[in-house]
């Protein structure tokens, strides 16, 4: 089977059971009073490893699963996860940030936009109730949480998603760049001896 | 493509958004909650060492701090405890003499145990998913009890498992009664962002020179539930709800608000109790 196959499958995979997980397990725990949201990291980590078009159709798609299980107002949960799926995937294609930390960053920035975003959504919508001033800081909380876990969820997705990817042009150049033109697994035994580093240019 | 996305999700939005229950979005939701809802209850089985281990740390921490005021509790619902036995019997009486209707009386349901196995993460939409559905005798706008509290109602049913409506969302509101001198009556509403507070809108403000009648913090919060002819409350009387929060006098007095805490732990609720009703001819008759 092709890698173009298996990657929707398991994306497809990964989005049931991190939908599955997050409701059944992880949204009864209480972390300072708040529970953790990993969907937004998983749709922010697949936008980073896979590109903005990837990354908008699996928040979609995400999202719509949340809104239809959780039989909440169809849509809501959608639009925003196109987003950051979106968003996340832009920054990998136009920067291609390759910092450790990138996903920390990331993952707090979707997290705080899935809080803000569906509390503007529900204001929009109409809310019938008083609302409190900690409402905000519940979000902080949330997305303090949700920053937290964003480099073990970006790790655990790279891995599932990673070995089906198609080789990006940049990072093979990088690597060439970085390594003397050779994979790390040619020269493996070489570079433990007698690596020289080229010279800045 | 991301154009095409967002249009979509626009639509769905819009057409969810002024749609009535028995709508074609609606009946979709419903069939892939019971598509789906056997897959839930294997996830939730399968994961509840994990929530088991996390829930026992985050209860840990949290027991100390609550043991003083849990003994403090303790002395006052005995107290209270001896006076609402002799009241009960009183009332059973009175009610037998004046022959009133019965039909809103806690005994009249029938409780149904329930595990808890969603819950919607959302600040927003207070939600849970319970194990059992329409097979178990549950239906639409059942109560639903848990902690010995009020936790919600039910708001879509399928034939294995029910959606609750938590206390704390913002759709949902309760017509509540303070156990004061006065029985003030209000609306219990959710402060939204906040799991930890209501609020009772709508009481009646006492006279400046009798605040004391009127509610004082501790007291106990209960469901009005009323019968008005064809009109009738969800929720029967005298549910617990919750306790009243240190009352500001100026918010009473010009708005007629109290805050209340709820008495569930509506976060780390795992078993509720769903209140079904006996449909009408399943009684069973019973010689006096």
């Amino acid at each position: 089977m092709s890698n173009a196959v298996k990657l929707p499958i398991r994306l497809i995979l990964l989005g049931f059971f991190a939908v599955v997980i997050q409701e059944s397990a992880v949204s009864q725990v209480s972390i300072f009073g708040v529970s953790a949201d990993l969907t937004p990291l998983v749709v922010m980590s697949i936008g980073l490893l896979c590109g903005s078009l990837t990354g908008a159709v699996f928040g979609f798609a995400t999202g719509l699963m949340i809104d239809l299980i959780l039989v909440q107002t169809l849509g809501v949960t959608s639009l925003l996860y196109i987003v950051i799926g979106y968003w996340a995937g832009r920054l990998h294609e136009l920067r291609d940030p390759s910092h450790e930390l990138v996903p920390l960053v990331v993952g707090a920035m979707a997290a705080a936009f899935a809080g803000l975003g569906m509390a503007v959504i529900q204001f929009l919508l109409g809310v019938d109730a008083p609302v409190s001033l900690l409402l905000l800081q519940q979000i902080f909380v949330v997305v303090l949480v949700d920053t937290l876990l964003a480099l073990p969820v970006y790790a655990l997705v790279r891995r599932i998603v990673r070995p089906v990817l198609p080789e990006d042009p940049r990072r093979r150049r990088r690597r060439a760049y970085t390594t003397g033109g050779l994979s790390p697994l040619q020269q493996g035994a070489a570079r433990r001896t007698t690596f020289t580093r080229p010279k800045p240019l | 493509m991301l154009a095409l996305l967002v249009a979509v999700s626009l639509i769905l939005l819009t057409a969810y958004f002024g749609e009535t229950p028995s709508s074609p979005l609606h009946n979709v939701q419903r069939g892939v909650v019971e598509v789906l809802s056997p897959v839930e209850q294997g996830a939730s089985k399968v994961l509840a060492p994990v929530r088991s281990v996390a829930g026992w740390f985050s209860s840990t921490f949290h027991a100390k701090t609550q043991v003083k005021q849990l003994q403090q509790q303790v002395a006052r619902l005995t107290n209270e405890y001896a006076q609402a036995k002799g009241a009960l019997l009183q009332n059973r009486q009175l009610t037998a003499e004046l022959h009133l209707d019965d039909s809103l009386n806690l005994n009249s349901y029938r409780p149904v145990t329930a595990q808890v196995i969603l819950r919607d993460p959302t600040l927003w939409y207070q939600t849970i998913s319970v194990d059992k559905g329409t097979d178990d005798g549950v239906g639409l706008h059942d109560p639903v009890i848990g902690d010995g509290a009020l936790v919600g109602e039910v708001t879509e049913v399928s034939a294995t498992a029910s959606f609750v409506t938590l206390i704390t969302d913002h759709t949902l509101s309760v017509t509540a009664r303070v156990l004061d001198a006065n029985g003030d009556t209000g609306e219990l509403v959710p402060a939204v962002g906040n799991p930890d507070e209501l609020v009772l809108q709508y009481l009646q403000p006492p006279n400046p020179g009798q605040v004391q009648n009127g509610p004082q913090q501790g007291q106990l919060v209960v469901t009005a539930g009323f019968k008005s002819g064809p009109l009738e409350s969800y929720f029967p009387a005298n549910i617990p709800i919750g306790n009243v929060l240190p009352v500001d006098e100026n918010q009473l007095l010009n708005n007629g608000t109290i805050q209340v805490a709820p008495q569930a732990n509506l976060r780390s609720v795992d078993v509720v109790q769903i209140l079904t009703k006996p449909q009408p001819g399943t009684e069973r008759a019973q010689v006096p």
